[in-house]
C-alpha cells in the first residue's frame, strides 16, 4: 500500500513587478493505491502546480511531499527512485511522444534506464504492455507518432507511464485533446488498468462530469484553496461550497435542461 | 422554402485537391432560418469548420468547392448567390451580412493596436461615411452590449482575460449588425464559467437583435442547452438534422447515438460509462 501525503503545501511564484502569486495555499490531501481523486476548478486555480510540486518539477515553498512517510528526495538517485514510483501522464499526446522515434523507442526508454526486467525481456515487456493498453504490438511497434491517432498516442504515453511500474499516477487532463468518441475509451482502460494493478490516480480535469463517474472522491480547488471535498457523487449532486455550486450549474448538463424544459411546457 | 428561411445550402461539396483528393464536405444541403441557432456538431475533421467557412467562400486552395450553392435571402429580399458574387461584392457581403468567430479568435487581435482602434477598422472600411465621431460612440456601445464595457477602448488584448477578449471579437463580429453570425468553437478554450457568461450574452443578443447564429462545436451537451436545431456531421455529411429536443431525445442515427453517449452525464446515471467497461476500450 503507497500513501503519497500532501501536507499543508503552499505554493509562491514571484511575479515581476507584482510582488507574489500565492498559487497554492495550505493544500494537504493524502492518495493512497487503488484510488481515485479528481481535482477539479477552472484555469488558473492551482491543479496544474500540484502536479508539478508532485513530480517534483517545482518546489513546495512550504509544506511537505511524503510518500510512504518519507520527504520526496530533491536530487539524485532517490528523486529517481521517487519518479519511478509517482508516474505523470500528460495532456496532450501530440507533444508529449518525440516524432523521430518508434513506439517500441518510447517503451524501451523507461525500460532499460529504470531495470525493470533484464535485457532480454525487454522486447517481450514492450509487446505486454502495448496489450495492457489495448494496441495491438504487431501494428504499432515499429511506427512513429505521427502515424497513430490521437487516441493511440495517448494509450502509447499511458503505457510508457506504466512501463515503470508505478504506483501513483498523475494524469494531467489526459483526455482533453483527444476527439470526444474516443475519450471514454481512454479513461475506461485508464480505470481497468487502476483496478488491474492497484494504482492510485490523481486525475486532474476541468470537466466535471468525468470527474464524477471516473474517481472515487472530488477535491474543488479555487484560488489555491481547496475550498470542497467528498465522495464523487455527493460533491457533484449536493455541492456545498458555493464556487462548486457555480461550477456544476455553470457545466453544460442537457438532462436537466430537457428536464426543466419539459416541467416548464406542462405547466403552461 | 419560406419567407423566414435566411440562407438555402443545396448539394455543397468541398473537396482538398490534394495527393489523394480530400471530400471533406459531400452534398450538404440544409437551410437555415431567420434568428435560429443552429448547432453544428461533429469531432476533429469531420468538415464541419470546412463547411462553415465554403459557405461564405474563405477557403483557400488546395480548397475547392466542387459544387452546390449557397443563397442569402437578405431582409430587403433579395437573394444573394454567394458563389457568383466578384471579389469586390464579396467583401463588402461578409461581415457585412455575415460575420465569424473563428476558433481561438481571441488570439485573432493584433496585439500591438488598442481594441477600439481594431473595432473601428470595421467602420472605416465598411462605412466610409461615417464621421469620426459616431464611430468612436458605436464602438463604446458594442463594448457596452458585449459586457466589457466603453472604458477599455484603449486597453490592447494582452490587458484584457481570454473571456474579455472573446467578447471583444464578438463585438467586432456584431459591429455591423450582420443577419448571420457563423462561430466556430468560440468557446472551447474558456473556463465553464466564462463559457457560460458569454453563451447566455450570446442568446440574449439573438433575442434582441434577431440575428441568426450557426455555433460550431463538438461539445454536444452545449450544443443541446443553446440550439434550436443541430445538425450532425460525419466523414463530410450531415447525418442527422434535427431539433436540439428530438436529437437529445430520439437521436435517429447511430453516430448520433455514439456521440450523445460519449458525454457521461453530469448529474444523470451513468449511462454507457462504467467503470471497468471493456467494449470501447478496443477503439
Amino acid at each position: 500500500m503507497t500513501t503519497l501525503e500532501f501536507t499543508n503545501v503552499s505554493k509562491r511564484y514571484k511575479v515581476r513587478g507584482a510582488g507574489d502569486m500565492l498559487a497554492l495555499d495550505d493544500v494537504s490531501f493524502t492518495l493512497t493505491s487503488g484510488q481515485t481523486i479528481a481535482l477539479v476548478g477552472q484555469s488558473g486555480s492551482g491543479k496544474s502546480t500540484i502536479a508539478k510540486i508532485l513530480t517534483q518539477l517545482e518546489r513546495a515553498s512550504s509544506g511537505e511531499v511524503l510518500l510512504d512517510g518519507e520527504p520526496i528526495p530533491h536530487r539524485g538517485p532517490g528523486l529517481r527512485r521517487y519518479r519511478q514510483r509517482v508516474r505523470m501522464v500528460f495532456q496532450d499526446p501530440f507533444a508529449s511522444l518525440n516524432p523521430y522515434h518508434t513506439i517500441r523507442h518510447h517503451l524501451e526508454r523507461p525500460l532499460r534506464l529504470d531495470k525493470v526486467v533484464p535485457k532480454d525481456q525487454v522486447e517481450d515487456e514492450v509487446r505486454a504492455l502495448l496489450e495492457r493498453v489495448r494496441l495491438d504490438p504487431d501494428a504499432t511497434i515499429d511506427r512513429r507518432p505521427h502515424e497513430l491517432s490521437g487516441g493511440q498516442r495517448q494509450r502509447v504515453a499511458i503505457a510508457r507511464a506504466l512501463a515503470s511500474r508505478p504506483e501513483l499516477l498523475i494524469a494531467d487532463e489526459p483526455v482533453s485533446m483527444l476527439d470526444v468518441s474516443i475519450r471514454l475509451g481512454v479513461l475506461n482502460l485508464l480505470a481497468d488498468l487502476q483496478r488491474e494493478s492497484d494504482l492510485g490516480v490523481l486525475y486532474i480535469t476541468h470537466d466535471l462530469a468525468t470527474a464524477r463517474h471516473f474517481s472515487d472522491e472530488i477535491m474543488v480547488l479555487h484560488h489555491g484553496v481547496v475550498v470542497e471535498r467528498g465522495a464523487a457523487d455527493s460533491v457533484i449532486l449536493d455541492p456545498q461550497h458555493e464556487y462548486t455550486r457555480a461550477l456544476r450549474d455553470a457545466s453544460p448538463d442537457p438532462d436537466k435542461h430537457f428536464a426543466a424544459g419539459a416541467a416548464s411546457t406542462a405547466r403552461s | 422554402m419560406t419567407p423566414d428561411t435566411l440562407l438555402t445550402v443545396s448539394g455543397f461539396s468541398v473537396t482538398y485537391d490534394v495527393d489523394p483528393p480530400v471530400e471533406a464536405v459531400r452534398d450538404v444541403s440544409l437551410e437555415l432560418r431567420r434568428g435560429e441557432i443552429l448547432g453544428l456538431a461533429g469531432e476533429s475533421g469531420c468538415g464541419k469548420t470546412t463547411l462553415a467557412y465554403g459557405i461564405q467562400r474563405l477557403l483557400k486552395p488546395p480548397a475547392v468547392i466542387t459544387g452546390g450553392r449557397t443563397v442569402f435571402h437578405d431582409e430587403s429580399g433579395q437573394d444573394v448567390d454567394i458563389n457568383a458574387l466578384d471579389a469586390d461584392a464579396l467583401r463588402a457581403f461578409r461581415w457585412d451580412k455575415v460575420s465569424m468567430v473563428f476558433q481561438g479568435a481571441m488570439n485573432a487581435l493584433n496585439p500591438v493596436v488598442a481594441i477600439g482602434r481594431q473595432l473601428e477598422d470595421v467602420f472605416t472600411t465598411h462605412r466610409p461615411a461615417m464621421g469620426r465621431a459616431e464611430r468612436r460612440e458605436e464602438c463604446a456601445r458594442l463594448l457596452d452590449i458585449v459586457g466589457v464595457g466603453r472604458e477599455r477602448l484603449r486597453s490592447y488584448p494582452h490587458e484584457l482575460s481570454g473571456g474579455m477578449r472573446q467578447r471583444v471579437m464578438i463585438a467586432m463580429a456584431m459591429a455591423l449588425r450582420p443577419q448571420l453570425m457563423i462561430m466556430d468553437e468560440p468557446t472551447t478554450a474558456l473556463d465553464v464559467l466564462v463559457q457560460r457568461g458569454i453563451l447566455r450574452q450570446i442568446s440574449e443578443l439573438r433575442e434582441e437583435l434577431g440575428f441568426s447564429v450557426i455555433f460550431i462545436t463538438h461539445d454536444l451537451p452545449l450544443l443541446l442547452e443553446i440550439s434550436d436545431r443541430i445538425a450532425v456531421m460525419k466523414d463530410g455529411r450531415i447525418v442527422e438534422i434535427d431539433s436540439a429536443e428530438r436529437i437529445y431525445r430520439d437521436p435517429q442515427h447511430e453516430y448520433t447515438r455514439r456521440l450523445l453517449a460519449s458525454f457521461p452525464s453530469l448529474t444523470g446515471e451513468r449511462g454507457d460509462f462504467v467503470r471497468g467497461a471493456e467494449k470501447e476500450a478496443a477503439r
